[in-house]
């Protein structure tokens, strides 16, 4: 079986085993409404005001949303043991890592994808930019939260507090993707500045990111 | 020239494993020839799991080598692997077969191969291909068997199971035996690292006694490694 076959295989695999189980896509909406519908009443902004707060009040939403995705995807692993099959098996270590990280950006993308509509609704949001952008915001986005937080939910693993620790090693590393994901997606909301330099900065955290996070994996895949 | 039978497959040399202060082998040095069903037995953290998931290339030796299957980097041999842990090593949430078939795919089996094989490896433990309840449903002994179905899916040449018949009921345990006796007639040398060494009394090739990290005997029969 080739890279590409083993990586679309354990792609496979989680999104039937999380399609079965719905363990992480119910906990992320189920949180990402709370979020919603308490800050909704928690402060009745004008649409003006909407613009610029809804920027960071969504992405810090799926951030913390997507702990539980993150989690969730290697505690499956964990659960009889499973992650030792396959590290046992001939496989390189890459491909796990290339699948889940895939896997968490599309359950997360699921998440936007639902939640979106409801953050419009809330906080009567329309933006004065080009709308179309928020789209490579999102994925980008996305996929520096997921991209990091797959691996260090991995490197957590064996760790007796790992769903804490996750958000401990996590966030202060996703901070310069945070900015450039709120700044983005205020600038297009707002219309008043152009979001380019903050969707080069998203696009060059994500190459170093995704290559440091290829290129170390094997060694917290095997570490013990 | 060697002869095939004896060549060892496993070869530990001063195997050192410390895990922060605590030391669960402490200078393990053997030899393990081919085509043999060797028992590991000894009291809780005695270090057998340890020296089975070292000679599996799950756990990396602190100090000291080990050569398994002629080569010092396990990687190369994980093809020839098959392993069998304590707990399942199956997503609950699967079938038997779909568990099967993904780890089939990890294996590098031709994809036109991999049914057949997967059928072929749940039949040969005496469970149903066409059972398709998830795994987390089947009894603590099916659960068991499909273990050792999936440690047999690559056609290994060495076997490692750790602790078979735990949580089986004796009949279970009895059949679980006679599978692994059949793998080491087939040629597979076989670890299994059990509290039940009686169970395999007939056909094992050697008991081997550890105690506190190290190989303190080894002999041909159960009497004779009985301290």
């Amino acid at each position: 079986m080739s890279f590409l076959d083993v990586t679309l295989a354990t792609l496979a695999k989680d999104i039937r085993l999380e399609w079965r189980s719905k363990d992480a896509i119910n906990a992320m909406l189920f949180f990402s409404l709370l979020v919603v519908v308490i800050f909704s009443f928690a402060f009745d902004p004008t649409a003006e005001e909407s613009r610029k707060i809804a920027g960071g009040l969504i992405w810090v939403a799926f951030l913390f949303a997507a702990i539980v995705a993150l989690n969730q995807t290697w505690a499956r692993e964990l659960r009889n043991q499973v992650l030792d099959a396959y590290r046992v098996s001939p496989a390189p270590a890459t491909p796990l890592f290339i699948a889940k990280a895939l896997g968490n950006f599309l359950f997360v993308g699921v998440l936007e994808f639902l939640m979106a509509p409801l953050f419009v609704m809330f906080y009567k949001l329309r933006p004065l930019g080009a709308a179309w952008e928020l789209l490579p915001v999102a994925a980008l986005g996305t996929w520096a939260l997921v991209v990091n937080g797959t691996f260090f939910a991995a490197m957590s693993l064996r760790t007796r507090a790992r769903e804490i620790m996750l958000p401990l090693l996590l966030f202060p590393l996703a901070l310069p993707a945070l900015l450039a994901m709120v700044n983005a997606t205020t600038s297009i909301l707002t219309g008043e500045d152009s979001p380019t330099f903050w969707i080069a900065l998203l696009v060059a955290y994500d190459v170093v990111f995704t290559t440091a996070c290829l290129l170390l994996f094997e060694t917290v895949l095997e570490a013990e | 020239m060697a002869d095939a039978a004896t060549t060892p497959v496993v070869i530990a040399d001063g195997l050192i494993k410390q895990f922060g202060r605590f030391a669960a082998l402490r200078g393990v040095t053997a030899d393990f020839a081919a085509g043999k069903l060797y028992v590991i037995i000894g009291d809780n953290g005695a270090g057998k799991t340890t020296l089975l998931r070292t000679i599996a290339g799950l756990a990396h030796p602190t100090r000291g080598k080990i050569s398994v299957l002629g080569s010092a980097d396990i990687r190369s041999a994980r093809a020839q692997i098959g392993y069998m842990a304590h707990p399942s090593l199956l997503y609950d949430d699967l079938s038997g077969i779909e568990n099967l078939r993904y780890f089939a795919g990890l294996y590098s089996i031709p994809e036109s191969d991999v049914d057949r094989r997967c059928r072929d490896a749940i039949a040969s433990v005496k469970l149903d291909p066409e059972l398709d309840r998830p795994v987390g449903q089947y009894s603590q002994g099916m659960r068991q068997r499909m273990s050792l179905a999936r440690a047999l899916l690559n056609d290994p040449k060495l076997l490692l199971l750790d602790e078979p018949f735990s949580n089986v009921d004796a009949r279970s345990a009895g059949e679980m035996a006679v599978l692994v006796g059949q793998a080491r007639d087939r040629g597979k040398t076989v670890f299994v690292v059990t509290h039940q060494p009686a169970q395999l009394e007939a056909c094992a090739d050697e008991f081997i006694w550890m105690e506190a990290g190290r190989v303190v005997n080894r002999t041909a029969t159960l009497q004779g490694a009985a301290r």
